[in-house]
């Protein structure tokens, strides 16, 4: 079978059972796979008001029906899975090798259900499969568990995919890990690991992907790699600072933003960019399966070693906290890694903190470490590890920047959407990046439809980005697409390179189907449209479409971006209209049933 | 009259991060691109003051420019 593996894996940890069953391809075409097809079995399988942390919730492993291919980027996986941070649907990507390894042991998806009675992991060899005791890694690190487990099963090369102590501890910003440092990241997934004992997945497979058109894929794929390797930030930017490169280009825009969004132009961001870092702390590139681009970093601090940081993770602790010491944030970021916390969650719940310290919400005698102070590089360390391990005033933390200001009566101090910490950009300068944050279905995100692409890097072509004139057709587009790439199994960085017919020829190429690029489109609408349903039944309220009271009511302060606020009022009636739904954002009968839903 | 010019990633290369220039009045853009040896076509962002600009841009004093080669995502 080209593309699919054509069978799937449900482990149910409450009763032990393990079984194959035959994936339903018509079903898995029109959602293409990995996010899509992944949402759609949740949708399908789980009620959207479910407890998150639950049994009766269930966690989703998938791969796309290209990932484990000859497709450059291929190594994406996604974890779907009801989630504790936000309470929507939450798929969280990663790359590495581990998805494909997956293919490679001869399944498209594993769906593990209820809650195991002591911690165990899944050992996956083609058709062995086994639920194995794993008490004596419970409390454990990422990359000793990593070690240990390969020790157990005694063969190097299979993939670990695991949760640290954060997700045992059931922290709603806990992260999966693979391969000891790439992060399926985002909406606390780890956390649902955690709730049902299940500390890792261990995989290795003997198989192949084979694509359905051999001479057609091989051709394609050699003009596509030329492509990625003539465009100047695939081939380029990319591989020679890693997402880093963007801290200077932010910053200069004056969008990027410092002391937990209170400004939005740090002034020493040049000692924390990619520049610096390639200078001094880079050891060497750290590429996924069959990537081209590598833009994963792999750095040395003080003896210490490890994956990353990328961008988003350098803002968090860097200047979201007022830091701009380097070294600590790379330390951070291994403290992340190492207790399985988002990045991005938890840096900006740390700057969160330092902004109640400063106002007096959270007292010096609450703190049983240093004190919160912005800039202080100290405290970005030490509250990451006390974070991780659920420790004193760090589980507090541990908990995200809106349970953590909600607690003392200020939630609009969480800069967040629908509970996730928001990313690395200031929306008030990026009007259509801020729809985007608004919109997105797992809440803050910058992955959902990256309009930082168009508005500030010029790609696929230069838009204004302090204009609202088409931002949300902008945003429907990028948003659909997106769901495409995802769901597809490659890494959403090729979209700089390639555009939407590059995609549905590997589509075809590789499954062996004849889409054309408005049905591809359409499937990524399709599954936008499952994901919003999804939310909607759960719970969340349309009104829950909107960004923090401070992005919406003051101007920034400072930089040049200076005096804009974010106009989503007046986007989002358009956005709605867009999207074929209602004017209170719920998707019409007639869209869902032209959708196939 | 005075100018900033700000380079980043690979423009620094056998250049420099960052210098203030003194400029003859009615100084473009393009006239500082041409003396730092970088073709237009290299250039994937061009701020001045911060903001989007273009080759033809007259300079005044005290304005800045930041110049990036193709950069990617996060």
């Amino acid at each position: 079978m080209a593309g699919y593996c054509g069978k799937l894996l449900r482990v149910n940890l409450s009763t032990g059972e393990i079984k194959k069953e035959p994936l339903d391809l018509t079903v898995a075409k029109k959602f293409i796979g990995g996010r899509g097809l992944g949402s759609y079995i949740l949708a399908q399988e789980i009620d959207p008001k479910v407890d998150p942390l639950s049994p009766d919730n269930k966690i989703i492993f998938a791969t796309g029906p290209l990932t484990g291919s000859s497709a450059p980027t291929s190594g994406r996986y996604m974890v779907v899975t009801k989630s504790p941070l936000t309470g929507t649907i939450a798929c969280s990507n990663s790359g590495g090798f581990w998805g494909a390894e997956l293919k490679f042991a001869g399944y498209d998806l594993i769906i593990v259900e209820g809650k195991a009675a002591q911690p165990c992991y899944i050992y996956i060899k083609d058709d062995v499969v086994e639920i194995r005791n794993a008490e004596k890694y419970w409390g454990r690190l990422v990359s000793e568990t990593t070690s240990l487990l390969l020790e157990e099963v005694g063969d190097k090369k299979a993939r670990v995919l695991t949760i640290g102590p954060a997700g045992e501890k059931l922290s709603p910003i806990a992260a999966v890990m693979n391969e000891k440092y790439r992060a399926a990241g985002r909406s606390g997934v780890g956390a649902v690991m955690g709730s049902k004992n299940l500390k890792a997945i261990v995989v290795r497979g003997s198989g192949c992907v084979e694509p359905a058109e051999p001479e057609k894929t091989k051709e394609l794929l050699s003009t596509l790699l030329k492509k990625i390797r003539e465009n100047g930030v695939t081939g380029q930017g990319l591989p020679n600072y890693g997402t880093a490169v963007l801290v200077n280009i932010i910053n200069e825009n004056g969008i990027f933003p410092t002391n937990n969004f209170q400004k939005a132009y740090f002034p020493d961001a040049d000692e924390i960019s990619g520049e610096t870092l390639a200078e001094k702390y880079l050891v060497k590139k750290d590429p996924c399966y069959r990537c081209p681009i590598a833009c994963g970093r792999y750095c040395k601090v003080d003896g210490e070693e490890g994956g990353g940081p990328e961008y988003e993770t350098i803002w968090a602790f860097g200047a979201d906290c007022g830091v701009n010491d380097l070294a600590a944030i790379i330390k951070a970021n291994n403290l992340c890694n190492e207790y399985g916390l988002d990045t991005i969650s938890a840096g900006a719940t740390i700057a969160c903190a330092m902004e109640l310290f400063e106002k007096g919400y959270i007292k010096p005698e609450e703190l049983d470490g240093p004190e919160l102070k912005f800039g202080s590089a100290e405290a970005i360390i030490e509250w990451t590890r006390k974070m991780g391990a659920g420790e004193g005033f760090g589980a507090k933390l541990a908990q995200g920047s809106y349970r953590l200001a909600e607690s003392y009566g200020v939630p609009e101090l969480s800069m967040s959407v629908k509970k996730q910490e928001l990313p690395a950009y200031d929306p008030r300068g990026v009007q259509g990046h801020g729809l985007q944050y608004a919109t997105s279905n797992r809440g803050g995100c910058h992955v959902r439809g990256y309009l930082i692409s168009p508005e500030v890097l010029g790609e696929p072509e230069k838009i204004d980005r302090f204009s609202l004139e088409g931002k949300a057709q902008w945003a429907k587009l990028f948003q659909d697409l997106t769901a495409v790439i995802d769901s597809l199994g490659l890494c959403l960085f090729t979209s700089f390179a390639l555009n939407a017919d590059d995609y549905r020829d590997l589509f075809n190429f590789i499954v062996g189907e004849n889409y054309t690029t408005e049905e591809l489109l359409t499937a990524g609408e399709r599954i936008w449209n499952l994901e919003r349903v999804f939310n909607l039944k759960a719970g969340i309220s349309p009104a829950e479409d909107t960004l923090p009271k401070r992005l919406l009511e003051e101007p920034i302060p400072d930089g040049p971006s200076k005096g804009h606020k974010h106009r989503l009022a007046e986007l989002l009636p358009e956005y709605y209209k867009v999207r074929g739904w209602d004017e209170k954002g719920v998707p019409t009968a007639e869209k869902l049933q032209a959708l196939g839903l | 009259m005075k100018v900033e010019i700000r380079l980043f990633a690979t423009f620094r290369n056998g250049r420099f991060k960052k210098e203030v220039w003194d400029l003859p009045e009615g100084t473009k853009v393009k006239d500082v691109l041409d003396r730092l040896g970088i073709n237009p076509e290299e250039v994937a962002i061009l701020l001045v003051n911060g903001l989007d600009a273009d080759p033809e841009r007259v300079l005044q004093d005290g304005d800045y420019i930041s110049l990036f080669p193709p950069v990617g995502g996060g």
